[in-house]
């Protein structure tokens, strides 16, 4: 229960309305979704008090099954039964992993791989629905009501094809994706590491297929991927397939079994391994379906030797990810303990070895991906006032300024680097001739403050600005980032109200090294670009007051001056548009002119001034005025 | 019909009512609103009004409306501290159930 305040009387606030929002790990092996409830984050559970949803789903005769009853059924309809396909998201056939192909019919279909299965082609994107939707539909029985959105999570190494696949299956199962978060950065959140002290943590998540180690550095409620790696191909099943090898060696058998007496012989070894994680020995009996009976006591130590070089497999990516951070061990402080696998006691005590510290895992390995997204979903659904302890929603930040191109090619930054998003910001544009009534946004990604050294992201036009003298139109131009990085800019003449808007990826296609040779162009030519800015901007104004005097000599010239005073003003103004016509480079110069032409002009606008308002005035009494 | 207050949140009363320098009482209100129907309210109180029911429990008055009254009766109201957040807690026997959010709670 909330805590309360007491309030002054008749000020007791109102309860804002609660916003159902749930995170959902959708995993290789099993899936689960949590939410916060009493600001507690707590997963939760089916019907029969499941909390994991195994990730598999199978396409029977007449319906869809999801879940424990389907990965039953694995051995009686394999290639209907589909599990791991979190392998395949946003992946072609040429990218599908062998463990795949050999276990299902993959065809070649557009865009993605597909899985020929009794009910037609399914996508990875499709499959990955059955099981979001069976989440959804379990999250909103048990909240009674209609999920606000969802949070889901991902691998810190997921592309963005990869990403996209998996909002388009969330998509698919009614489900609004508040966000996508990487699932190391979720399970540090979960542990409270986003309000602990700033450093650098690491996340070793072992699952059931797959190993991912992530180095994170928290700065201010910030998490930023340092490093990430992993074995895409090692996780709880080979600890399985491991054990499973050898009870067939103990019982004795060398040859192949059939199918259906590997997946039972495989599931044996799962529960022994499981058991083991708990007691330090085991019986494994099993009956093939040759009539031949297995018995064996399976030890800790046994297992441990078994699976040693599993458990070093482990390590070897967790130094390169160091190595590649730039860090030693030591400095790590704080390992966070993910994914059912890390239960195994030998798992825990290399990694405690290796770090020189206890791993961090007293919440439920299984559990604790879940539960922060669930608490990030909590925030983003706008359940939690800000400027309560929690206010920590800021995770993740624009790794370049974002901004538009401005006359003179100069780069005007909206959205500095670093920000955090989401975020939206605007800025006030106006047009720079009279009569303009169209304006072309070009929006930009980088750090040079010259359009030519950034990336261009996108262009657009505003049209049907109505036409007013240079700088009387109001133009309102927003960037908007959402949190998964999608950005869109739009542009608004404030007075008309026309509007106009474009959405770009502002990371798409930029990869780490790219964005870091960015910010150092930058930084390196600060000096250069400087410099640059300020001729441009001195060419623009000189431009632009060469034509405002035009404009005004046309207009009023003849009749607001005298003759020889009509001269002074033209040469300055010819000696400034002569300056930008030959001698480009010299701001001093032109900014020198630019001042003599204001100095000889400022009579003349002076006057114009006088005889503008006496024109406003004429015949009109005081009393209307 | 009875609500009362701990120690504890007796003195905390006490100190926030010293504090701001006047003070009848403490108002208990429930609100019918929120996600899970009924919601608490915890206002202070300058005076009576003359439906009020009025409670003394260690030193402090609590004022109640008699419609609020069957929502609140036997509650306890309790001051603790959580984390780094400290409040006023209603230990509601009649309280079912609570929303997510922990402000509202169902009969």
């Amino acid at each position: 229960m909330a805590l309360l305040q007491i309030a002054e009387p008749g000020l007791a606030a109102a309860p804002h309305q609660h916003r159902l929002a749930v995170g959902i790990d959708l995993g290789t092996t099993n899936s689960l979704v949590a939410t916060v409830a009493s600001g507690m984050a707590r997963a939760l559970p089916d019907t029969e008090g499941h909390v994991l949803l195994p990730s598999v789903v199978r396409y029977g005769e007449s319906e869809t099954i999801v879940g424990r009853t389907a990965r039953a059924e694995q051995a009686v309809d394999p290639l209907n039964t589909l599990a791991s396909v979190k392998r395949l998201m946003g992946r072609s056939l040429a990218d599908a992993d062998a463990a795949m192909r050999s276990h299902y019919r993959l065809t070649d279909a557009p865009g993605m791989v597909g899985i020929e299965t009794r009910a037609g082609v399914k996508s990875p994107v499709e499959v990955s629905a059955d099981i979001l939707r069976t989440l959804r539909e379990r999250a909103e029985a048990s909240l009674g009501g209609e999920l606000t959105g969802a949070v889901i999570t991902v691998p810190a190494y997921f592309d963005d094809a990869q990403r996209q696949a998996t909002k388009d299956a969330a998509r698919l199962a009614g489900l609004n994706v508040l966000r996508l978060l990487n699932e190391p950065t979720a399970a540090a959140i979960a542990y409270g590491l986003d309000n602990a002290a700033e450093g650098i943590y690491a996340v070793y998540d072992l699952g059931g297929g797959t190993f991912d180690i992530s180095i994170l550095k928290l700065t201010r409620g910030i998490f930023e991927v340092l490093a990430t790696n992993g074995d895409p191909a090692l996780g709880g099943d080979d600890f399985d397939q491991h054990l499973a090898d050898w009870l067939k060696r103990q019982a004795g058998i060398d040859d192949d079994l059939p199918v259906e007496d590997q997946r039972r012989l495989l599931a044996l070894a799962r529960a022994v391994k499981e058991t083991l994680s708990d007691i330090e020995q085991a019986v494994a009996t099993c009956n093939f379906s040759n009539g031949r009976l297995l018995d064996v006591i399976v030890s800790r130590s046994t297992f441990t030797e078994l699976t040693a070089d599993l458990v070093a497999r482990s390590l070897r990516p967790v130094r390169k990810a160091l190595r590649d951070a730039g860090l030693g061990a030591e400095e790590i402080k704080g390992v966070v303990m993910v994914g059912g696998s890390t239960r195994m006691p030998h798992v825990q005590t290399a990694v405690e070895s290796l770090f020189g510290t206890p791993p961090l895992n007293n919440l439920d390995p299984d559990l604790v991906v879940a539960l922060g997204a669930a608490m990030q979903a909590d925030v983003l659904a706008g359940n939690r006032k800000s400027g309560s302890e929690a206010d920590w929603l800021l995770l993740d930040v624009c790794p370049l300024s974002l901004g538009l191109e401005t006359m003179g090619g100069l780069v005007e930054k909206i959205v500095p680097r670093n920000s955090t998003i989401p975020t939206a910001r605007a800025q006030d544009f106006t047009t720079y001739k009279d009569g303009q009534t169209a304006m072309s946004v070009h929006v930009v990604q980088g750090e040079r403050e010259i359009v030519s050294e950034c990336r261009s992201l996108a262009r657009f036009t505003l049209r049907g600005i109505p036409a007013m003298v240079a700088g009387a139109a109001r133009i309102r131009v927003t960037f908007q980032i959402d949190a998964d990085g999608l950005l869109s800019v739009s542009a608004r003449e404030q007075t008309s109200g026309v509007e106009a808007h474009v959405e770009v990826k502002p990371s798409y296609g930029l990869g780490d090294g790219e964005v870091a040779r960015m910010l150092l162009d930058a930084y390196g030519t600060a000096e250069i670009d400087a410099a640059t800015r300020m001729l441009r901007e001195a060419q623009v104004e000189a431009r632009r007051l060469i034509d405002a005097t035009d404009a005004a000599l046309a207009e009023d010239g003849a009749t607001l001056l005298a003759p020889p005073e009509r001269i002074v003003v033209q040469t300055a103004l010819y000696t400034l548009a002569e300056l930008l016509e030959t001698d480009e480079g010299d701001t001093r110069k032109i900014r020198a002119a630019t001042d003599a032409l204001n100095t000889v002009s400022g009579d003349f606008a002076a006057r114009r001034m006088d005889a503008s308002i006496k024109r406003a005035l004429a015949g009109r009494s005081l009393e209307t005025l | 019909m009875s609500i009362t207050v701990t120690d504890n949140a007796a003195r905390h009363i006490q100190k926030t009512l010293d504090k701001r320098g006047k003070g009848f009482g403490l108002r208990l209100a429930v609100k019918t609103s929120g996600c899970s129907g009924m919601a608490y309210a915890l206002e202070f109180a300058d005076e009576s009004l003359p439906e009020d029911l009025i409670f003394e429990s260690s030193g402090v008055r609590l004022l109640v409306d008699p419609r609020s009254l069957p929502y609140l009766d036997g509650t306890e109201l309790d001051f603790v501290r959580e984390g780094l957040n400290e409040g006023f807690k209603f230990n509601n026997p009649n309280a079912k159930a609570e929303c997510g959010c922990g402000e509202s709670f169902a009969v």
